[in-house]
């Protein structure tokens, strides 16, 4: 079973990190990456850039609409994801406790809906 | 068949239902795999049962020919519905036929059936309010009537919550299984809550329908009884101890006519005592294991009121001393607000004052009757007439509980 590990802080927790602070920061997340692909859970991950660059796109009566900024705007924002496979979700529970930015923020488990053409 | 005998085929299937049907129903949770289907395939077995039985006696074991009955019926109904829904055909054929015996023989693993009964139906992935819900429908086998009769809710709230529930332990595939060792300490937290909710439920309110009520404090009890018979740590004895502490002065917490009456007021000849024995051996083999939390700490707090005769014998340096602890072990401004109420019976009225008036300095508490009426409480001892009526408003605008209302406003009479 397919889970999406969604990763929500506050941009501001980064921003108030000393460089070296990053630095480690950085290399642990990717340590957890690696973690997770030798435990087999792992099938995709990605940072995402801070949400000052975000874009929301809408469909309305055939035309595009295009506004600045997130979907929604709170404090904390998506900010990157895991994709991983888990028994279940207790499974999918203990591999998000252990995502670094989960000591500051809070991650989203979404399990995978497949869809399939019928 | 004789009418006579008929009878008694159907009182003996009322009483196994009693004594089995949650232990059959986990079973086949496990074996269907769906709490619908589970369910379904329960009642066609017992239906099954009243049939066959009057027929043929009641086999050697019951408990196996129902969660063998049932999980044939199961299959039966999948099979059938699955002549319409192709994708239903690959579980029926998972499902079964197999020749090895599908259910659990000896009594321990029943036992663990249960156990992962509980943790599936208290899983943290589920609302509080889901997590109790389908913890007397499932565990306890409560009518979703009962349940929302006890809660004051509207039975369809009620069904809706269930109904989720499940669904959400389906679709996020939250598993049917007691959680491993690492996982334990935070998921038995949630199964405690759980528990301790319920019995909450049923202890504070002292209004309505309070025979119903009652019956959700008899049922957290029982419960506990059965977590701490299956998995006994030593906070789920605390609770057991805490609950069992808190239920043996139901007879004095209210008077005749439904009045609240107060620790120190209460006739403490009235009080339970077997329920006090009881609670005050599991709170000793709480305590031995070091390893006890929150619940204990309460429970030892319970205990040392239990072990009073007289309001006045009662050893508020001890008590002061468990808040202490407990503060360390939970922070919380209830917890604060306890402690000041014993440290004002220890040091004397002005003391706690202080402590509470610090608590409503930091914003604290300032919307919690009971912080405003312990505050008008001291107030009064101290002589403060003015300050205690301004609190005893107060809390009573706040207050929505009719016994506690009563006894609000009958204080504000005798200042």
């Amino acid at each position: 079973m397919k889970y999406l590990c969604l990763v929500y802080f506050d941009g501001k927790v980064l921003d108030n990190m000393s460089e070296t602070e990053k630095i480690a920061f950085d290399n642990e997340s990717l340590a957890y990456d690696e973690e997770l692909q030798r435990s087999g859970h792992f099938i995709a991950a990605e940072a995402l850039e801070s949400v000052k660059s975000a874009v929301t796109v809408r469909m309305r009566s055939g035309k595009i609409s295009t506004t600045d900024g997130p979907f929604t705007e709170t404090k904390e924002q998506l900010g990157g994801f895991i994709l991983i496979e888990a028994r279940d979700l207790n499974d999918a529970i203990q591999v998000a406790a252990k995502i670094p930015l989960a000591r500051f923020g809070g991650i989203e488990v979404r399990p995978i809906w497949e869809l399939t053409k019928k | 068949m004789s009418e006579d005998a008929r009878k008694n085929v159907r009182e003996k299937v009322d009483e196994i239902y009693r004594l089995e049907s949650r232990r059959v129903l986990a079973t086949l949770i496990r074996l269907l795999g769906d709490f619908d289907l589970a369910e379904e395939a329960l009642h066609e077995a017992f239906t099954t049962a009243l049939e066959q039985w009057a027929h043929e006696g009641l086999p050697k074991n019951p408990r196996t020919w129902l969660v063998s009955v049932g999980r044939f019926k199961a299959i039966d109904n999948i099979r059938r519905r699955a002549r319409f829904d192709s994708s239903l055909a690959q579980i029926a054929n998972e499902l079964g036929p197999t020749t090895e015996n599908p259910f659990a023989e000896d009594d321990e693993d029943i036992e663990d059936e249960r156990l992962r009964l509980i943790f599936t139906c208290c899983h943290p992935a589920l609302s509080p309010d889901a997590q109790i819900a389908l913890t007397l429908r499932t565990v306890c086998g409560f009518t979703t009537e009962e349940i929302a009769h006890a809660f004051l809710t509207p039975p369809p709230t009620i069904a809706q919550r269930i109904v989720r529930a499940k669904s959400k332990i389906r679709d996020a595939h939250i598993p049917y299984e007691v959680p491993s060792h690492t996982e334990l300490p935070d998921r038995l937290d949630s199964v405690l809550h759980v528990i301790y909710l319920v019995f909450n439920e049923g202890y504070s309110a002292s209004f309505g329908d309070s025979l119903t009520r009652h019956d959700l404090s008899a049922e957290a009890i029982r419960l506990g009884r059965l977590l701490v018979e299956l998995l006994p740590e030593p906070e789920a004895v605390g609770l057991l101890a805490l609950m069992l502490l808190q239920e043996s002065r139901r007879a004095a917490r209210t008077s005749p006519t439904g009045e609240l009456i107060l620790l120190n007021e209460q006739d403490r000849t009235l009080w339970d005592r077997a329920q006090i024995t009881e609670g005050l051996r599991l709170i000793q083999q709480a305590l031995a294991s070091r390893r006890f939390g929150p619940y204990t700490i309460q429970a030892a707090i319970a205990a040392v009121h239990a072990r009073a005769a007289r309001a006045d014998e009662t050893d508020w340096n001890q008590i002061v001393a468990f808040y202490d602890i407990l503060i360390q072990a939970e922070p919380s401004p209830v917890i604060e607000l306890n402690r000041a109420v014993a440290v004002a019976m220890r040091d004397g009225p002005e003391a706690g004052l202080t402590i509470i008036e610090e608590i409503f300095a930091r914003g604290d508490l300032l919307e919690y009757h009971f912080a405003h009426s312990a505050h008008a409480d001291l107030s009064r001892r101290l002589g403060k007439i003015e300050e205690a009526r301004a609190s005893y408003e107060k809390a009573l605008q706040l207050s929505q509980q009719r016994s506690e209302r009563e006894f609000l406003e009958r204080r504000l009479r005798e200042l």
